[in-house]
C-alpha cells in the first residue's frame, strides 16, 4: 500500500465517519438524556433524502429544497414525540421500543406510497460539481469535501452548545442523573421535546445532504441504523464527543477493513465494538 | 386410494372434453394465478412490473385461459426467505391456486422450490436467477421465464476479450447472485485468456464503494466487470464516474447493473456496456408493438422485468391453449408449458430440458439515457444443466 492510497483511503474514512457521525448525534442524544432507543431513526434519514429528492424536482433547487425539508423533519419529530412517545415516557422501556419499531413499518410505508419503490437520485449541485485530481486516475468530487465541511461546522456548533450553554448543562446533567435535573425545577418534558426533535432533525439532515452521493431507495436507513447503534455504544451512550470519535473509528475501520481483510469487511465494526466492550463496557467517553 | 384418483381423472378428463366442446360447465370456474411478488421493500419496483407484464399479456388475450376467466390472488412475499415456504404453502394449499408465479428474489426461490417439491404446484419462476433452480433444483413443475445469473454474465467474458481487454477486476456484493454472476464472466474471459487480476466482494447489502474504488484505482486494470442491482447499481456507476475512473477505465457489466434505473443514474451512465437477455431498444416488431402497448398502459418504458411478467403471460395462455384450459391433468399440461415457443419482445425463446429459456443475450451501451443495442452477444444461449435429471 503506497502513500497516496493511504492518503486517499484516509480521506473516505474520514468523510463516512463525518456523515455517520451527525447521523448517530441524533440517536445518542436521544438515547442517553430520553431513554429511548429509537429504531426508527434510520426511517427518519431515509424520510431526509426522500424529502430533498422530491423538493429538487418540485422547486428546481437543491438548496431551497434543504431550506424547505428541514422545518419538515423537525415538525416530524415534533409530532412524533408529542402525540405517541409523550405517553408511553412512564412506561417499560419495551413499549417505546415497540412503538419506534411500529414507526419503521409505518414510515416505510408512507415513502412506498408517496414516491413508490422506485430507485431515485439527486444531482450533485452545480456549486460543487467540480472534481479534485487526488492521484494520476482517482477523482475526488467537491461536493463530498464540502460535506466533510458541513459535518464538521455541525459537529463543532453542537460540541459549543454542550459544553459552553445552559441548555448544554442541563442536557449533560439530564445523560448523567434525569430524576435529579427534574428535581432541580428544570422542565424536563419541554427539554424531551426539543432533544427529540433536535436529534430527528440531525438525522434526517444527513439523509439530505447525502442524497447527491448516494441512491435513494426504500429501506435505506434500515441498514445505516445499525452501524449507527454500534457507533453509539462504542463511544458511549449520550456522549456526543463519544458518537464523534466513535464515528470517525468506524469509518476508519470499514473503509481501510474493506480492502485490507476483505474476508471480514463485515464483521469489523462488530469486532471493535466487542472489543471496545471488554476493556470498556460503558463505551469510550461514557 | 386409487378408487378416488381414478375418478379424479375422469372427472377431468371429462371436463377437458366439454371445453373443448365449448361448453360452459368448466370454464365456469375462473384460474387461478396465485403472484408471489416483492410489493413492499427494496425490491418492490420489480415486482410491480413483473405484474404489469403479466397483466398486460392478459388483458391482450381477453384476460382467459384457455377459456377461463383469470383470477390474480396476489401476496407480498416482502423478498423474505424466511417467510417464503410459508407463503407459498398459504397459495397452494389455503387458496388452491392453479399456477404460482414468483419470486423476485434468488433467496425466497429457495424456500418455495421445497415447497413446489413437496405439492407438486406449477410454478413460474419470473425472475429469480439462481442457477440451481434449472440445475441441481430441477422439477418437471418449475418453469423459468427469466434468465440465470450465468447466463446474462458469461457472454460479457468474450465480448471484453474482444475489445482488448486482457487485465480485469471483478466486484460485485459477498452474496450468491453476485457470485454466480461473476463466475459466469470469469470462466468466459479467463477461457478467452484473460486474467481476472483481482476479485473484490462487497459486504452485503453495502452502498458506500469509496474504498474499493481508491483500490480499483491502485489497481489499474484494463476494465472493471460489475453486478450490483437496484440501488447498490444506481450508486456504484455513480460514484465510479464521479470517481473520475470512467474516463481511463471502461465499466462493463451485468444488465441488471442498470435495468430499470436509467433515470436515476443520469449522465454517470453514459457508455457503460452490459449484457442482458432484453433492451428496450430492440427493433423488432414484436417489440415495438410491446412498447407501445405497455406505455400505453402504465405510462412508461417497460425493462427486462416486465418482459418476463409478460412472457409469463404469454407461455401460459399458450400452454392453456394447447391443453383447452384444463390444468387437472398435470402431466399433460407440463408438457404443453414445456412445449412453448414464443416470440417474444426480446426474441426468440423456447424451453431447455430443464425449463429454462434458451435465449439471445444483447450487448447494450448506454447512450443519451437508453440501453442501445450493439448486437447479439450470444445467440440462443443455453445454461449449463447437467446436474437435472427430470
Amino acid at each position: 500500500m503506497d502513500l497516496a492510497f493511504f492518503g486517499v483511503q484516509l480521506l473516505n474514512g474520514l468523510q463516512y465517519g463525518l456523515l455517520l457521525f451527525l447521523i448517530a448525534s441524533g440517536l445518542t442524544l436521544i438515547f442517553g438524556i430520553m431513554g429511548i432507543i429509537n429504531l426508527a431513526h434510520g426511517a427518519m434519514y431515509m424520510i431526509g433524502a426522500y424529502l430533498v429528492y422530491d423538493l429538487t424536482f418540485r422547486l428546481g433547487n437543491f438548496w431551497l429544497a434543504i431550506l424547505v425539508a428541514i422545518p419538515v423533519a423537525v415538525a416530524l419529530g415534533l409530532l412524533i414525540e408529542r402525540l405517541f412517545l409523550d405517553t408511553l415516557y412512564k412506561r417499560d422501556h419495551l413499549y417505546q421500543v415497540l412503538l419506534t419499531f411500529g414507526l419503521i413499518l409505518v414510515l416505510n410505508e408512507m415513502q412506498r406510497i408517496i414516491w413508490g419503490g422506485d430507485v431515485h437520485s439527486v444531482p450533485v449541485p452545480e456549486l460543487f460539481s467540480g472534481r479534485i485530481r487526488l492521484t494520476d486516475n482517482l477523482q475526488y468530487s467537491h461536493y463530498r469535501l464540502f460535506v466533510m465541511g458541513v459535518c464538521l461546522a455541525l459537529a463543532g456548533v453542537i460540541y459549543w452548545v454542550i459544553r459552553h450553554t445552559r441548555l448544554g448543562i442541563i442536557i449533560r446533567a439530564g445523560a448523567v442523573n434525569r430524576d435529579m435535573v427534574e428535581g432541580l425545577g428544570i422542565n424536563v418534558r419541554t427539554l424531551f421535546t426539543l432533544i427529540f426533535s433536535v436529534g430527528v432533525a440531525l438525522t434526517a439532515f444527513a439523509g439530505m445532504i447525502a442524497a447527491p452521493l448516494t441512491s435513494i431507495a426504500p429501506g435505506m436507513g434500515d441498514s445505516i441504523l445499525i452501524t449507527c447503534f454500534v457507533v453509539v455504544v462504542i463511544g458511549g451512550i449520550g456522549s456526543i464527543k463519544g458518537a464523534f470519535w466513535g464515528a470517525i473509528l468506524i469509518g476508519m475501520a470499514e473503509t481501510f477493513g474493506a480492502v485490507l481483510i476483505p474476508s471480514l469487511a463485515s464483521m469489523v465494526i462488530y469486532l471493535i465494538m466487542a472489543a471496545v466492550l471488554l476493556v470498556k463496557p460503558r463505551g469510550l467517553f461514557a | 386410494m386409487k378408487t378416488t384418483f381414478k375418478k379424479t381423472a375422469l372427472a377431468s378428463l371429462i371436463g377437458a372434453g366439454l371445453t373443448l366442446a365449448g361448453a360452459a360447465t368448466a370454464s365456469d370456474d375462473p384460474v387461478k394465478l396465485g403472484l408471489m411478488l416483492p410489493y413492499t421493500g427494496t425490491y418492490t419496483a420489480l415486482g410491480e412490473a413483473i405484474t404489469n407484464g403479466l397483466e398486460l399479456a392478459m388483458s391482450q388475450h381477453g384476460n382467459q385461459l384457455g377459456g377461463r376467466d383469470v383470477e390474480y390472488v396476489k401476496l407480498d412475499s416482502e423478498a423474505n426467505p424466511s417467510k417464503a415456504p410459508q407463503n407459498m404453502s398459504r397459495l397452494v394449499r389455503g387458496d388452491n391456486v392453479d399456477f404460482v408465479i414468483g419470486p423476485v428474489h434468488s433467496g425466497v426461490a429457495m424456500g418455495m422450490l421445497r415447497v413446489a417439491q413437496q405439492t407438486g404446484a406449477v410454478t413460474i419462476i419470473p425472475n429469480a436467477g439462481l442457477g440451481a433452480a434449472t440445475n441441481e433444483l430441477c422439477m418437471p413443475n418449475v418453469f423459468r421465464t427469466s434468465h440465470s445469473m450465468w447466463q446474462d454474465s458469461y457472454p460479457m467474458g468474450k465480448v471484453a476479450y474482444d475489445r482488448g481487454h486482457r487485465r480485469v477486476v471483478t466486484i460485485t456484493w459477498d452474496y450468491a447472485g453476485g457470485k454466480e454472476d461473476l463466475a459466469g464472466f470469469e470462466q468466459a474471459f479467463t477461457e478467452a485468456g484473460g486474467e481476472i487480476i483481482e476479485q473484490i466482494l462487497v459486504p452485503f447489502p453495502g452502498t458506500e464503494f469509496q474504498s474499493y474504488l481508491a483500490q480499483i484505482a491502485s489497481l489499474r486494470p484494463d476494465a472493471v466487470y460489475t453486478f450490483f442491482a437496484g440501488g447498490g447499481g444506481v450508486s456504484f456507476v455513480r460514484d465510479y464516474a464521479a470517481s473520475g475512473l470512467k474516463d481511463s477505465i471502461p465499466l462493463l457489466g451485468s444488465g441488471f447493473l442498470t435495468e430499470g434505473n436509467l433515470a436515476a443514474i443520469g449522465e454517470a451512465g453514459e457508455g457503460v456496456m452490459t449484457t442482458l437477455h432484453y433492451a428496450e431498444t430492440l427493433d423488432t416488431p414484436q417489440n415495438r408493438a410491446f412498447v407501445e402497448a405497455y406505455r400505453d398502459a402504465y405510462g412508461e418504458l417497460p425493462d427486462a422485468y416486465a418482459v418476463q411478467g409478460y412472457d409469463t403471460g404469454m407461455l401460459l395462455l399458450q400452454a392453456m391453449e394447447a391443453v383447452g384450459g384444463d390444468t387437472g391433468d398435470k402431466d399433460r399440461l407440463i408438457a404443453a408449458l414445456s412445449n412453448v415457443q414464443l416470440d417474444s419482445p426480446r426474441g426468440p425463446l423456447r424451453f431447455s430440458g430443464s425449463h429454462h429459456p434458451i435465449q439471445n443475450i444483447y450487448l447494450r451501451e448506454i447512450r443519451n439515457g437508453r440501453h442501445e443495442v450493439q448486437g447479439i452477444a450470444f445467440e440462443n444461449l443455453e445454461v449449463p444443466d447437467d446436474a437435472c435429471r427430470m
